[in-house]
């Protein structure tokens, strides 16, 4: 299988070609590339095929047709990809324009294919029986599930139902947490380097192996590329604690495989001699897990240790906890000044204008143009977008709803503990994220008690029932769990993620959760997908 | 003889006229031809070659249609293991026909592949311009051979070049029930399954309307956007916008729509018509970026001050082409200076990049580098940009601060911040922090005196103690320890 890329295809002894890709025209070009240098004289011929995932694209075709290809596939199909688990409770559609296709262009075609993920879920693990809902998008897909069961009443099926309530919750309703810096060692990760498709490429300086008596020659220079899944029993312990948690679990975690290695030692019989080998690779693969951990742990910490870290979480605190929201900031200022990246400054102002509902004018007006003049006048086309969003905006009544939002949902917790956290709170260190609060209200005690804060945040809220055939009604036991699922629609981080799962194995809980989304963010790429693509400036 | 068919003009978008037809290369005397020959060469191939002249030809477009309906009765039978048969006669699949169809494309490229020989040109239209081309014939004139679903856009255009592929047997769900009387729910129904629909029959605009209500009931985009391609097609450009303004769905697919496809003035007239002119006014600006050439770009930036931005946006697209404009001088200048190499600044220090389209704060530090010492009446002083472009202090004094010491030029940084006051003693402020001055000054290695005069200046006592042991500014550890005791 081969990465799509520009100019001629690989050479390969094959009949048949299969493009397999997402509906984006700048794809389209490249395969028409790539069709139209084949060697037509030399190799055999070769049939192609394309297939689109999750849905074929009219435009798509057309561009094809126009660059004068479309004649030269034989097959041109859809696979209807729409949910794409990322691990035992997540499904992710990886829809990176999903929130700006929703949010500013108004364009539905990631909750339909929501919608459709979600009648699938529904046709493998039955259906759903309650569906709760906030925001205008959680709405719409609501209402096309309902109309896409009505059109298919074949899809009556007899599986006993999985998912007791399915929640679904629109981006824009929580806009704070993908905005804040993520704590838990996944979203860190996550915020520093990058994770892509449960892949992570860090500077390999740490793990080279280090040999005796070798003065550091031969650095490797590729990057080092990690997995990181459940499927690691090390990091399925660690990636949802807060980072300052990380340390004592890989100390202990140290001194058990020590412990466990030393047993060589004791092993006296035979039969010992040979458990302890049969143990070998387990062991090994348990240290090389902890030594890679160790070594991202070590690189994390050189960022949090840092002194800029500590400023900006420092600013980001206040401003959760309501401190300073309505003045200019000295330390926004001072980034602005020292030009550090744009998406950081970004962050912070709307972090700012997200906490106080939206910034006076002669705030809003102060930053905007610091930021025009120190990184170009073109972007007013992304300040644009951000206000379009919700996410940078002015302060259209006097009131500033966050306060009462953050008092009544308990959005911002003083006592924290880190180690062993009681409350969701951890995840941001102080930040309880909003989105997760409402899930769990929903739980417990149910959203009647929340009905003055709902109204506050932007969309409906609702509830919808879905008829189960006779003899399917779930009876629940005596101390199991319901189970719902989360759709987050626009977007949702690591760290929200870890704190549903939290709640999961909270004692009496109650409930467990599955996540599914329309992409896994960062505040980082997040904001990148909401500004301009600006050409590189003529050199 | 090889003949290459080659379109002049810009690849074609759907909707628009594509250059005319132009017969290149011809081998072997051909040039000479007379231009009514061209017209039977055209006509001469055994399968009828692909031209604009198509419609004229009214005669064997029937006789074509007949043919096809007679061949359709046997295709739509039930016995799934039916032979088809090519116009020729030749059985579809067969190797002599697809010999013979592809010696009669030759007119086009052989073997399904558009003639792309020049890269980016399209060699057809999106859309035919005539009208009856979703005659059942049109299915049969060198179709994409498929296996299963046609393509969407088959549905609407066809007599694009031909392909011939060999053709793989066709399922029959693709033709079964076939008629021309569907509503337009059955149409939008068949369309989401990709099958074959002519959307010509729909004439009148309640029909059309219908239609488009359907496609967007049951929210398949595809669909939609066939529509409104059809539609774009199909009226008149105000009745089409009156009525998507009261169909948002329907009105976002198509903004989405001429967006990708780069209809960039439909677009503007569309937000024009629906007076969502802030929008016209930045998407106007945003065109810039794609413009190359800085004197190119400074036009276009000044004829878009007088677009309907936002007051404060319109402010900042003024000042947008009024530095460029003035870069324009700046760099012209400079490059100059530096190329005649009188300048010892520039002799020092060769500029790495020119200052066209770099940020205001950037073009303050590069004039505050070249041209600290020039009066206000140029337009490269650092004053002058500070007056026009109302640079506020804070921002002012930290570039040339900056700028100055990265020249090393100390007694630079000390006039910055000497002022006399009515006593007529000089005093140091200001409008940022010293412990900031310090940490610029640090970050350019300045020597410990210098450093250690503005550590003294640090306000807050604490910071003051802390900058003064990092950078060993003794003397202001032993005042502060006398000072205390």
């Amino acid at each position: 299988m081969f990465t799509l890329k520009a100019g001629r295809l690989p050479p390969a002894d094959v009949k048949n070609i299969i493009f397999l890709v997402r509906p984006r025209l700048e794809l389209m070009d490249i395969i028409a590339e790539n069709v139209l240098s084949e060697d037509r004289v030399r190799s055999p011929l070769r049939d192609f095929h394309i297939l689109f995932v999750p849905r074929r694209s009219l435009l798509c075709e057309q561009r094809l047709k126009d660059q004068g290809v479309l004649g030269s596939f034989i097959h041109r199909e859809q696979y209807s990809l729409d949910l794409i688990p990322f691990d035992g409770d997540l499904l992710s559609m990886e829809s990176e324009s999903a929130f700006k296709e929703c949010y500013l262009e108004n364009d539905q075609t990631s909750l339909y294919q929501a919608a459709k993920g979600l009648m699938t879920l529904q046709a493998l693990y039955g259906t759903i029986p309650q569906i709760f809902g906030k925001g205008d998008c959680a709405r719409h897909v609501a209402n096309m599930m309902i109309r896409m069961k009505r059109e298919f009443p074949g899809g009556q099926n007899s599986i006993f139902p999985i998912f007791d309530t399915l929640l679904l919750l629109d981006r824009n309703v929580d806009l704070l947490s993908p905005l804040a810096t993520q704590l838990t060692y996944e979203g860190l990760i996550d915020e520093i380097y990058g994770i892509q498709n449960t892949y992570v490429k860090l500077p390999p300086e740490k793990f080279a192996p280090k040999k005796q008596g070798e003065g550091g020659k031969d650095l490797p220079t590729e990057p080092k590329k990690l997995q990181l899944n459940s499927a690691e029993e090390l990091y399925a312990e660690i990636r949802d604690k807060n980072f300052n948690a990380v340390g004592s679990v890989l100390s202990k975690k140290a001194k058990i495989i020590s412990a466990a290695f030393e047993e060589r030692h004791h092993a006296k019989t035979v039969g010992e001699i040979k458990q302890f080998v049969s143990q070998l690779p387990h062991m090994q693969a348990a240290r090389s897990s902890l030594a890679n951990h160790t070594s991202i742990a070590e690189l994390i910490k050189d960022i949090t240790t840092s002194e800029d870290f500590f400023d900006n979480l420092t600013v980001e605190q206040e401003f959760m906890s309501g401190i300073d929201t309505d003045k200019v900031n000295n330390y926004t200022e001072d980034c602005i000044a020292q030009k550090h990246p744009l998406i950081k400054i970004l962050r912070l102002v709307c972090l700012q204008s997200v906490c106080n509902s939206g910034l006076k004018q002669k705030v809003l007006d102060h930053y905007k143009r610091e930021i025009l003049q120190t990184y170009g006048y073109e972007h007013i086309l992304t300040l644009n977008n951000l206000e379009k969003a919700g996410l940078l905006k002015l302060q259209t009544s006097s009131r500033n709803n966050y306060p009462t939002i953050r008092k009544t949902m308990r959005l911002w917790m003083d006592d924290v503990n880190e180690q062993n956290p009681n409350d969701i709170s951890y995840v941001y260190s102080g930040y309880a994220p909003l989105s997760v609060r409402l899930a769990q209200l929903l739980a417990r005690p149910g959203w009647r008690s929340i009905e003055e804060v709902l109204k506050m945040l932007p969309g409906p809220h609702f509830e919808e029932r879905q008829q189960l055939p006779t003899g399917l009604q779930k009876k629940r036991q005596q101390g199991e769990n319901r189970v719902t699922l989360v759709f987050f629609l626009g977007g949702v981080t690591y760290a929200e993620i870890a704190a549903l799962r939290f709640l999961s194995q909270m004692e009496d809980g109650g409930t467990e959760y599955v996540i599914a989304t329309t992409k896994l963010i960062n505040g980082t790429n997040w904001i990148k997908s909401l500004m301009e693509k600006l050409e590189p400036p003529p050199f | 003889m090889v003949l290459c068919a080659e379109l002049a003009g810009p690849p074609a978008h759907p909707g628009e006229e594509a250059g005319t037809l132009r017969a290149v290369g011809l081998a072997g005397g051909g040039m000479n031809r007379m231009k009514v020959d061209e017209e039977e060469y055209w006509h001469s191939s055994k399968c009828k070659a692909f031209t604009f002249d198509d419609d004229d030809d009214e005669l064997s477009q029937l006789k074509e249609s007949k043919r096809a309906v007679n061949s359709l009765r046997e295709i739509v039978d039930d016995d799934d293991d039916l032979e088809k048969f090519s116009w020729s006669g030749e059985p579809v699949g067969s190797i002599s026909w697809s010999i013979k169809e592809t010696a009669s494309s030759s007119s086009n490229t052989p073997e399904g592949r558009d003639s792309g020989l020049q890269k980016g040109s399209s060699s057809h239209p999106a859309l035919p311009k005539q009208a009856s081309s979703y005659s059942i014939s049109s299915f049969f004139k060198g179709r994409n051979k498929l296996g299963s679903f046609q393509s969407l856009s088959d549905a609407l255009s066809d007599t694009g070049v031909k392909s011939y592929a060999p053709e793989l047997r066709r399922p029959k769900a693709d033709y079964k029930d076939y008629s021309s009387d569907w509503s337009p729910k059955d149409t939008v129904r068949r369309m989401q399954r990709g099958k074959i629909c002519s959307l010509e029959r729909f004439r009148s605009l309640r029909e059309k309307l219908e239609l488009l209500d359907e496609a967007v009931s049951v929210h398949d985009g595809n669909v939609i956007t066939a529509i409104l391609i059809f539609l774009k097609r199909t009226l008149k450009r105000e009745i089409l916008f009156q009525e998507l303004e009261v169909r948002q769905v329907a009105l976002r697919h198509l903004i989405h729509f001429l967006k990708e496809t780069g209809e960039q003035k439909l677009f503007l007239d569309l937000l024009r018509f629906l007076d969502r002119t802030e929008e016209v006014a930045l998407s106007q600006y945003r065109e810039h970026l794609s413009i190359q050439d800085a004197e190119k770009r400074r036009e276009f930036l000044k004829g878009c001050i007088r677009l309907p931005f936002s007051s404060e946006d319109a402010v900042h697209v003024q000042d947008h082409y009024t530095l460029l404009e003035r870069q324009i001088i700046i760099e012209a200048n400079d490059r100059h200076l530096e190329a005649a190499g009188q300048s010892e600044i520039f002799r020092k220090y060769p500029r790495k990049a020119s200052i066209l389209n770099m940020p205001l704060v950037t073009t303050l530090f590069y004039s505050c580098f070249y041209h600290y010492t020039e009066g206000e009446g140029t337009f490269s002083s650092p004053t002058n940009l500070k007056k026009t472009f109302k640079i506020p202090d804070k921002q002012y004094v930290l570039t040339a601060l900056a700028a100055r010491a990265k020249l090393r030029a100390w007694h630079d940084v000390d006039a910055l911040f000497t002022t006399k006051n009515w006593l007529g003693y000089t005093k140091k402020r200001a409008p940022i922090g010293f412990h900031r001055v310090v940490e610029i000054l640090q970050r350019n290695s300045a020597p410990v005196q210098v450093l250690q005069e503005y550590v003294r200046l640090v306000e807050d006592v604490e910071t003051r103690l802390n900058l003064a042991m990092k950078y060993k500014c003794h003397d202001v550890v032993v005042d502060q320890i006398r000072w205390k005791n």
